[in-house]
């Protein structure tokens, strides 16, 4: 093995294309969860998202109509998702699993005029003499714009969930949902807007790995990155920043794994592959002796809603 | 004086049941109204109604001269109408301050909140600090919470369902001072409650629902609890008899019991002690999440221990689990009948083989006899008069009353030696209530050694012997419940919870700041 044949810079201004994905997923997922929705259908929202963004940009040529197809595509998914939790009230857990497997086909079968179309190439932001900054400069400030697109998000999240009074109502809903009921919110229609946008982050992830991560469409190519993005929100502990650090992390071994490969790495590389998971488990271990309020998991994530009255 | 609201011919039909049937009458500016009737008389469908979050199918209300139709409590609230709900509609991973914005339709910025959180639950003797999360408040703070949150929006109507199931009478005390604080300013109350004594100190009208119908309405100052009792009831309600008799030897020995682990929000018991003997009841009283869930599972087996922490008969059986525990005769019935004490979707059959089926030989060499079951299960109906269309229906469809009869039955019917029931007869109507005391004073007769745990004290100074409190873990000592006054049993229960930290500094300065505002 050759660790010198491993270009550092280069792997760092790649870690936060390779988080991007799981970022976007993995914040959409805190929002749904936050409001007590557990989601397991991101991978399949963000293949369809992939596909969606895919198709659309390749016909347009845009990349910001491509997105927006992309989230689209997502919320669309998600809302077949909502329609059958809220409304229908059927199991959350079944529903998304059935949403993750029915993405997975439906892209395929949606995407197969796609297979082998050249992507387009969606252009760096100019940030003008940031990007100039030695060392920093391609880190940092070298990378299209949904990257720090991205990061706004999480920002805008943090602030929404913590400074703003819809912020409040959707964790009162979270954690519990007949109180909020009884105050007059409409937690159906709560949940299905934070559904949507989870949704629709899942999607904009999804379009951003067949846009600027591979640029291309292959059947099945989100190759489990909406796990990824499942598990990060629970290694987060249900808050925004957290998961920022938790996808830069997942998306640094991802990397990491890629460039060892690349050097010759004895260990399979399998061990990498896994290691978002390990990590994942290893702090729930770590935090499960903490009591619920610690570890951030809202009290009626998972539970269906039926207002009695 | 004009009425502040006035019901005319409220009506509520539910598929299969009439919640509400042509209901009317109103309540006057600053008076406290009671609302009195069994579980399922209507109460909560109707005050829901004056709350906006059930629409009437008929009838019209008037509020302040003017006709009311609240569409969502939003609008009840815009209209001066608040709520404190029986169980709490808190949060509890949320601080106070968020728990109280969340129920204002414009609340102010946070810090200002904060403030008028201070000063308000001052002025109410009900002080709080906002920053608290609820999580970590007692049950009568928790109250306060909700009290305040609807004191900070002026209300021309309070709305109280129920409350003070939860709280101790000290509790009880400040909460009607503040009631009566309240009235003196204007305010109208509707107090809704089962506990006659309370309403008959606290109320000047009152009107009585039966079946969802308005069967009379009267000055409960001038009738007596027992008149007002079977005008709910519509009957002369059957008094549990019981004989004291000399206690025989010691059945169950608990000392040093101390939980290891305990769920969020959850007590831990601390040094637990006390001994029952054959043919006594032992009440345990106290506020509920102050330990008896712990208790419960401490000597049912759900939580194991050091062997030595519970004795039966002479043995140590502190680390023996559930099912061996019923094989000697430890029996016990926890509260929450869905899903604790009966799963929901069994049928009544499956539900009786759960618990009986070691000690009524319901399953043999692995497989379960259903004829055998199914004579258990129908004994049991037969036994306590649980009202239900046949043994095969599941536990769900059954009233609360009927399925805590069968619960309660269910464990009885297995001749046990020790028998612990938590909360056996949370809310179930009256007469329900007395049947299971009298087959819990019956089980005792023949000689078992019954624990009752129940935060309803009027229940435990019925039936028991003896009266021990639980209050954040710590069990009293016991004490024979003759002579035993509330006042002495209030004190027992730790009486009221930092309830005179109106002459504190901190209350003082913010008084100062208030008045500085004001001027």
């Amino acid at each position: 093995m050759d660790l010198s044949s491993i270009n550092w810079l280069l792997l760092l201004a790649s870690l936060m294309v390779a988080a991007t994905p799981i970022l976007l997923a993995g914040i959409g997922e805190l929002v749904t969860e936050r409001a007590g929705v557990l989601n397991l259908g991101v991978e399949g929202m963000m293949i369809t998202g992939a596909i969606c963004g895919f198709a659309v940009a390749t016909q347009t040529g845009s990349a910001t109509l491509g997105y927006l197809a992309a989230a689209l595509g997502g919320a669309a998914m998600s809302m077949l998702f909502g329609f059958l939790t809220q409304f229908l009230l059927s199991n959350q857990v079944a529903t998304g699993l059935a949403l993750t497997l029915f993405g997975l086909g439906f892209s395929a079968l949606i995407g197969q005029s796609f297979v082998g179309v050249q992507g387009i190439r969606v252009e760096d932001l100019n940030l003008g003499p940031l990007a100039d900054i030695p060392v920093l400069g391609p880190v940092l400030f070298q990378h299209d714009a949904m990257v720090y697109i991205s990061l706004l998000l999480v920002a805008g999240v943090w602030l929404f969930l913590t400074r703003t009074r819809g912020g409040l109502i959707l964790r009162a809903v979270g954690e519990n949902h007949d109180a909020a009921h009884a105050l007059g919110y409409k937690v159906v229609r709560i949940r299905l807007m934070a559904i949507a946008f989870g949704g629709a982050c899942a999607g904009l992830g999804g379009a951003y790995l067949s846009l600027v991560r591979v640029p291309q469409w292959t059947q099945g190519m989100t190759a489990g990155a909406g796990w990824i993005a499942l598990a990060l929100v629970v290694f987060a502990s249900w808050r925004p920043w957290r998961v920022l650090i938790g996808a830069y992390l997942f998306g640094g071994l991802t990397v990491l794994q890629l460039n060892l490969q690349a050097a010759g790495l004895k260990v399979p590389v399998e061990y990498l592959a896994m290691s978002p998971y390990l990590i994942t488990i290893f702090v729930l271990v770590i935090i499960s002796g903490r009591s619920r309020a610690s570890i951030g998991a809202p009290a009626t994530l998972g539970q269906s809603f039926h207002a009695t009255t | 004086m004009t009425d502040l609201l006035t019901l005319q011919g409220l009506t509520k039909a539910y598929p299969g049941v009439v919640a509400n049937d042509d209901v009317s009458f109103s309540i006057g500016r600053g008076e406290v109204h009671a609302l009195l009737g069994e579980n399922g008389a209507g109460k909560s469908t109707l005050v829901k109604m004056i709350y906006g979050l059930v629409k009437p199918d008929t009838g019209t209300m008037i509020l302040n001269g003017t006709p009311y139709t609240p569409a969502e409590p939003r609008a009840a609230r815009a209209a001066g109408v608040a709520m404190v709900f029986q169980h709490f509609s808190l949060f509890e991973a949320l601080t106070v301050a968020e728990n109280v914005g969340l129920g204002m339709e414009n609340p102010p910025k946070p810090t200002q909140l904060s403030r008028e959180i201070r000063e308000v639950s001052h002025a109410y003797g009900l002080p709080l600090d906002p920053r608290r999360m609820v999580g970590d408040l007692s049950a009568g703070e928790r109250q306060r919470v909700e009290i305040v949150r609807c004191l900070l929006q002026d209300p021309k109507l309070l709305i109280m369902d129920e409350p003070t199931s939860v709280l101790t009478p000290q509790e009880v005390e400040i909460l009607f001072a503040t009631l009566n604080k309240l009235k003196a300013e204007g305010t109208s109350i509707l107090y809704i409650s089962h506990k006659l004594e309370e309403i008959r100190a606290l109320c000047d009208g009152a009107t009585i629902l039966r079946r969802g119908k308005v069967v009379g309405s009267c000055n409960p100052r001038e009738r007596s609890a027992s008149e007002l009792a079977e005008l709910m009831v519509g009957q002369a309600l059957h008094r549990p008899e019981r004989s004291r008799s000399a206690p025989g030897k010691v059945v169950l020995q608990v000392a040093g019991l101390t939980s290891e682990h305990v769920e969020e929000f959850g007590t831990r018991l601390q040094n637990v002690g006390f001994e029952v003997r054959a043919g006594e009841i032992l009440g345990i009283g106290g506020v509920a999440g102050n330990g008896q869930d712990e208790l419960l599972s401490a000597l049912s087996g759900e939580t194991l221990g050091s062997s030595e922490t519970v004795r039966f008969q002479g043995n140590a059986v502190g680390h023996l689990g559930p099912n061996a525990r019923r094989a000697l005769g430890m029996l016990s019935a926890p509260e929450e009948r869905l899903g604790h004490a009966a799963a929901p979707d069994m049928t009544l059959v499956e539900n009786a083989v759960l618990s009986g089926w070691h000690r009524r030989k319901l399953a043999e060499g692995g497989f379960v006899r259903w004829g055998k079951a199914k004579d258990f299960a129908e004994e049991i109906i037969a036994d306590f008069d649980v009202r239900t269309p046949g043994p095969f229906v599941a536990a769900r469809a059954l009233s609360g009353g009927n399925l805590q009869k069968f619960v309660i039955g269910r464990e009885v019917l297995q001749d046990p030696s020790v028998l612990v029931v938590n909360q056996p007869t949370w809310g179930v109507d009256a007469a329900a209530a007395a049947s299971i005391r009298q087959a819990l004073l019956d089980l005792a007769a023949q000689g078992a050694a019954v624990i009752v745990i129940s935060q309803d004290l009027d229940e435990i100074l019925e039936v028991s012997d003896r009266f021990a409190a639980l209050n954040a873990g710590k069990l009293s000592a016991p004490r024979s419940t003759e002579g035993l006054t509330m006042e002495q049993i209030g004190l027992m229960l730790g009486g009221a919870h930092d309830m005179d930290v109106a002459d504190t500094d901190e209350a003082e300065d913010i008084r100062e700041t208030y008045e500085e505002g004001r001027l």
